[in-house]
């Protein structure tokens, strides 16, 4: 379960800054972009909570 | 700006040296400085700097040099003394300082903090106003705007400062998922920014960032003009409290090695360098597309970026920098009076950061108000650098409350108030704008403070030497 949860967090952080990239890069439009970056960010704080190391005090 | 740490380690070891088994590794420090400077007033500092028709050159190197220099002040004047003597900041200024001046420090801390945050709640209720469309503050406004502006402000205030003082740990904890996808989002708005600012190829950066995005010329209305210097010195004094203030005295404390301070690149770099560029060139988008449009809104410059994506970042940067900075100032004033409970004194302290939030002139002063938390905060620092470090060496007694059992320290607290007054002087009256004063200043503060020193010790040397002829 925490292997899946990183793998799809890592997926997740590469869907919010992939979009720009190709925006840059004329592959997708600036909404395309934007809402690719919507779902990059939903997946992560979906899955970020379940791996991520706590070391609050 | 530097969002207020989260991991609290300054709830460890209070009042005594941090033990060689509670040391933390390279690998802490790395992660905690890289996350923490990319904070929700980032988004508001970058436009700022065009506002103030800063140069393409003097942004990028007064940049590059003056977080260098924020970096060599960690490296070089707070970690020595952190991992020499390995206390807290307040503790070590309580042994120097004696307790009710460290009280008038707590509570001079405090009100900064509790500003601070009312910039953080100001910047997140720009948020509101993509989806309702009330009036927002310009970036000449000093007062409220409209209804919806207050209405704005204080939902989300009252909603920061509840939250902070019921879960504070909750949100804690949501920052650090939070921090890696908050560094992305940055660097997300400035691949946008400059794209639509017409860069197609990097090796036509220089050309549009010189031509486009930082031109130069005459700053905006009512703003100063910024140079090489005003940056460097922003970029440098920005953290001021922290470095030269010493206030991470209480983190770097916990450092195997002082050259472990090297760490602050990472936030220096990531959020008042890539953060601050990124932001600043939404603002230079904003611009392009109607130059009349001037206001500084984090919320609708990320929104025209990234879309919901870049609203959320606007909300999600301002709650978790404010709800750390709340508590703090709660923790700075309930030291004043222990009995206070802290869930109340944050809530209190939420309302009145609230209201300051609804003035918009903290925030689209946010850059004269972080140089002036700097030239407020900092003399500490220095009396304790030169209580660490040169005092011994002249004969003199270093910690001298500690040593003498009295509660206020006249030569540090006058040297610390002559300091902020000769501040103010240079800036009401000597023509220093207020980014430059608080060099001039740190040589006044160590140069009285030794001096003050030099007399008071002598004098009640004398007294215990010759009690009746002193009287």
């Amino acid at each position: 379960m925490k292997l899946i949860a990183q793998i799809v967090s890592g997926i997740a952080l590469l869907g919010t800054i992939a979009p720009p990239v190709l925006f840059f890069n004329d592959r997708l439009d600036l909404a395309g972009a934007q809402r690719w970056m919507l779902v990059g960010t939903i997946l992560w704080f979906v899955t970020a909570p379940i791996w991520m190391e706590h070391k609050t005090e | 700006m530097q969002r207020v740490k989260h991991h609290e380690p300054v709830n460890e070891y209070e009042r005594e040296p941090v033990p060689e088994h509670a040391l933390l590794g390279l690998k802490s420090y790395v992660g905690q400085f890289s996350g923490e400077h990319v904070a929700g007033t980032e988004i508001m500092i970058g436009p700022l700097f065009i506002a103030g028709g800063v140069s393409a050159f003097d942004f990028i190197f007064g940049l590059l040099v003056g977080n260098f220099l924020a970096v060599l002040s960690w490296t070089f004047l707070t970690a020595p003394i952190a991992t020499r003597a390995r206390l807290t900041m307040y503790y070590q200024l309580e042994k120097i300082c004696g307790r009710k001046l460290v009280s008038a420090y707590n509570f001079a801390n405090g009100t900064m903090f509790t500003v601070l945050a009312g910039a953080m709640i100001t910047v997140s209720a720009t948020a509101w106003g993509v989806f309702f469309k009330f009036s927002m503050p310009e970036l000449t406004d000093t007062l409220p705007t409209s209804l919806g502006w207050v209405a704005a402000v204080l939902v989300t205030g009252v909603l920061f400062s509840v939250v902070a003082a019921y879960g504070y740990r909750f949100v804690a904890r949501f920052a650090n998922f939070a921090a890696p996808w908050l560094v992305l989002m940055f660097l997300a708005f400035g691949i946008i920014g400059f794209r639509e600012m017409g860069l197609t190829r990097l090796s036509d950066f220089w050309h549009v960032a010189s031509t486009e995005i930082w031109k130069g010329g005459e700053p905006l209305a009512g703003r100063v003009k910024f140079t090489f210097w005003h940056v460097l010195f922003f970029a440098w004094f920005c953290n001021m409290a922290w470095h030269i203030g010493m206030a991470d005295l209480s983190i770097l404390r916990f450092a195997k090695k002082s050259w472990y301070a090297l760490s602050s690149a990472g936030g220096m770099y990531l959020g008042h360098f890539m953060a601050w560029v990124a932001a600043s060139t939404l603002y230079a988008v904003q611009l392009k597309h109607d130059p009349a449009n001037t206001a500084v809104l984090p919320g609708p410059l990320a929104y025209s970026a990234c879309g919901l994506a870049g609203l959320l970042c606007v909300v999600i940067a301002g709650w978790t920098t404010a709800n750390p900075t709340l508590y703090r100032a709660g923790l700075a004033f309930q030291s004043l009076h222990p009995a206070w409970s802290r869930f109340k004194v944050t809530l209190v302290i939420g309302l009145i950061a609230s209201l300051t939030a609804i003035f918009p002139i903290v925030t689209m002063r946010l850059l004269d108000f972080v140089a002036l938390w700097g030239m407020i905060l900092m003399p500490m620092g220095a009396v304790i650098f030169v209580d660490f470090w040169v005092l011994a060496r002249i004969g003199l007694q270093r910690n001298f409350a500690e040593s003498t059992g009295c509660s206020i320290n006249w030569a540090a607290g006058t040297a610390w108030l002559a300091s902020i007054a000769v501040g103010t002087w240079l800036v009401l009256r000597g023509g220093v704008q207020i980014y430059f004063v608080s060099l001039p200043c740190w040589f006044v503060t160590v140069l009285l403070y030794i001096v003050l020193s030099i007399l008071m010790q002598r004098r009640a040397l004398a007294a215990s030497l010759h009690p009746k002829t002193a009287q």
